[in-house]
């Protein structure tokens, strides 16, 4: 899943700077798996907010809510009324879910409180690990599951052990970048129903 | 011929080759350049032109490469995946090679997080092999990696590099033999000083037949110190120095010891000149050009040999 990292309190703080009624908006999915902006991290990350706010005598009020996925159109439509009684929003969500927040409510600035990081595994409670650059043509198929940067001599034991090497024998073609602009998906079974759009 | 370079009218003589090599400066100290070169000019068959290597930032290899021309050396153009995705690489090929370049060898690159920009966006738009094939593809078939035709393709003679002492050694030489069937015309290995090992590589490629496609020239550095050796021990990457060069070092009197590192290369140079599937030594001097001509001497590569109808320039291809 998608991995986050909050950014420090001070970028966030300087970000909102001259926003009196911030709504700082949490997201129940991937963000929330990786412990860094769901209902939980929205609460803290308010509450140190609010106690910078007034360290440094800044008149801003910061309140929070967590919609289920912030990267469904549906989901954000129960902050549609909430949204216009604040200056700006704050969004706890990956990447994806701050531009959703922007294209709905285009009149209100958006501001990321997190770094989009990866998309990776879980290793502990709190540690997670980049595994993949959705690159769009993957090639795990040929590296026995393992991701390429240096790791050429754990692809070769493993494809070793499976009796693969061939495998990596093969020299393979250059790798057609997808990941240069910006990709929309459309699932093979849902296709029929937007082929007028598409047009 | 393939490219018609100097190297390779050397190779193709059934001359043992002898290359050097010259970093560029971190600069536009054209005169340093020179100097280095003028080091080099008739004691090597031609001279590596790295490209930002150990990922630190220099001057161009293409243009250090010109440079070197205009001394009388012929360069080999290093070309890493690492700072240029494939329109820039094709771009330069046909650049240099429209200025005169011959040689080129297709690297990956050390990554860019050990050198002096850690943060700098890491290109590998296509991998080494891949570029060799790009460079073959180019010269024999005309074709940019697109498909879309060249007019006037670049003929280079095609290097790449092998490490037999990175793990695991049984994949070494298969993937010495990627290179090969992707166009590699040669092949120049990372230093060697465990030559125990580089003996049990170069035989799996000889059995294998690799040796019969591909023109394999040994890489080696004389050691300058003690601390040089340790570091290469130690530090870098892929380097394989054994405990024994570092004795043989330690062994003689503070003052011999880079004596004492010329002597280790040149043993090394001649049982290489003896070894089956070896056809020539690169000589990695590092920041020391200036004792190359001493070790071409002492290590019986001297005088170089002379082979006939070395192109002066550019223009006499058309008469091919």
């Amino acid at each position: 899943m998608v991995k986050v990292k909050r950014k420090p309190l001070e970028e966030i703080a300087e970000s909102v700077k001259g926003y009196t009624k911030i709504l700082n908006v949490g997201c129940g999915g991937c963000v929330s798996v990786c412990l860094a902006g769901g209902q939980r991290e929205v609460k803290t990350t308010n509450a140190e907010l609010t106690l910078l706010f007034e360290e440094k005598g800044i008149n801003s009020r910061v309140d929070g809510y967590t919609v289920e996925r912030q990267c469904n159109a549906a989901c954000l439509e129960e902050l549609d009324d909430l949204v216009v009684r604040y200056d700006c929003l704050l969004s706890m969500a990956c990447g994806a879910g701050v531009q959703m927040l922007a294209e709905r409510y285009p009149s209100k600035p958006v501001f990321p409180a997190q770094n989009t990081v990866a998309i990776g595994v879980d290793r502990e409670i709190g540690v997670y690990e980049e595994k993949c650059r959705a690159c769009g043509r993957c090639v795990l198929a040929y590296t026995g599951g393992i991701w390429i940067p240096c790791a050429w001599n754990d692809i070769y034991i493993r494809l070793k052990q499976q009796n693969r090497l061939d495998d990596i024998k093969k020299i393979h073609l250059a790798m057609e970048w997808q990941n240069s602009t910006p990709r929309t998906i459309v699932q093979p079974q849902y296709e029929h129903l937007y082929a007028k759009e598409e047009k | 011929m393939k490219a018609g370079s100097h190297l390779e009218k050397i190779l193709r003589a059934g001359h043992f080759a002898f290359t050097g090599e010259i970093g560029p400066p971190r600069g536009t100290n054209v005169e340093d350049v020179r100097k280095k070169a003028r080091f080099l000019k008739g004691n090597v068959d031609m001279a590596n032109i790295t490209d930002n290597q150990t990922a630190v930032v220099r001057m161009s290899s293409w243009a250090t490469s010109l440079i070197v021309m205009q001394e009388g050396v012929e360069p080999n153009y290093q070309m890493v995946c690492r700072d240029r995705n494939r329109l820039a690489m094709q771009a330069d090929i046909l650049g240099a090679y429209a200025l005169g370049i011959r040689n080129i060898l297709a690297l990956s690159g050390d990554h860019q997080q050990f050198g002096d920009h850690p943060f700098a966006k890491g290109v590998y738009d296509i991998d080494s092999i891949q570029l060799v094939n790009m460079i073959k593809t180019m010269r024999d078939e005309g074709k940019f990696q697109s498909g879309g035709d060249i007019s006037g393709p670049p003929k280079m003679f095609i290097g790449a590099a092998a490490n037999p002492f990175a793990d695991p050694l049984e994949w070494r030489v298969h993937r010495l033999a990627k290179k090969i069937e992707a166009g590699a015309d040669f092949i120049q290995t990372q230093c060697i000083f465990n030559m125990a090992r580089f003996r049990e590589w170069i035989k799996q490629a000889d059995d294998m037949g690799l040796t019969e496609k591909v023109y394999i020239l040994a890489g080696i550095t004389p050691m300058k110190s003690i601390g040089m050796a340790r570091y290469m021990q130690k530090k870098v990457p892929g380097m394989d120095v054994p405990e024994e060069i570092i004795k043989r070092l330690k062994g003689v009197d503070k003052k011999q010891v880079a004596d004492e590192g010329i002597k280790i290369a040149c043993e090394q140079i001649q049982e290489l000149k003896e070894t089956k599937g070896v056809a020539g030594v690169h000589l990695m001097a590092i920041e020391w050009e200036h004792k190359v001509p001493e070790i071409a001497e002492r290590a019986g590569m001297l005088p170089r040999p002379v082979v006939e109808d070395d192109e002066p320039s550019a223009q006499d291809d058309k008469k091919e």
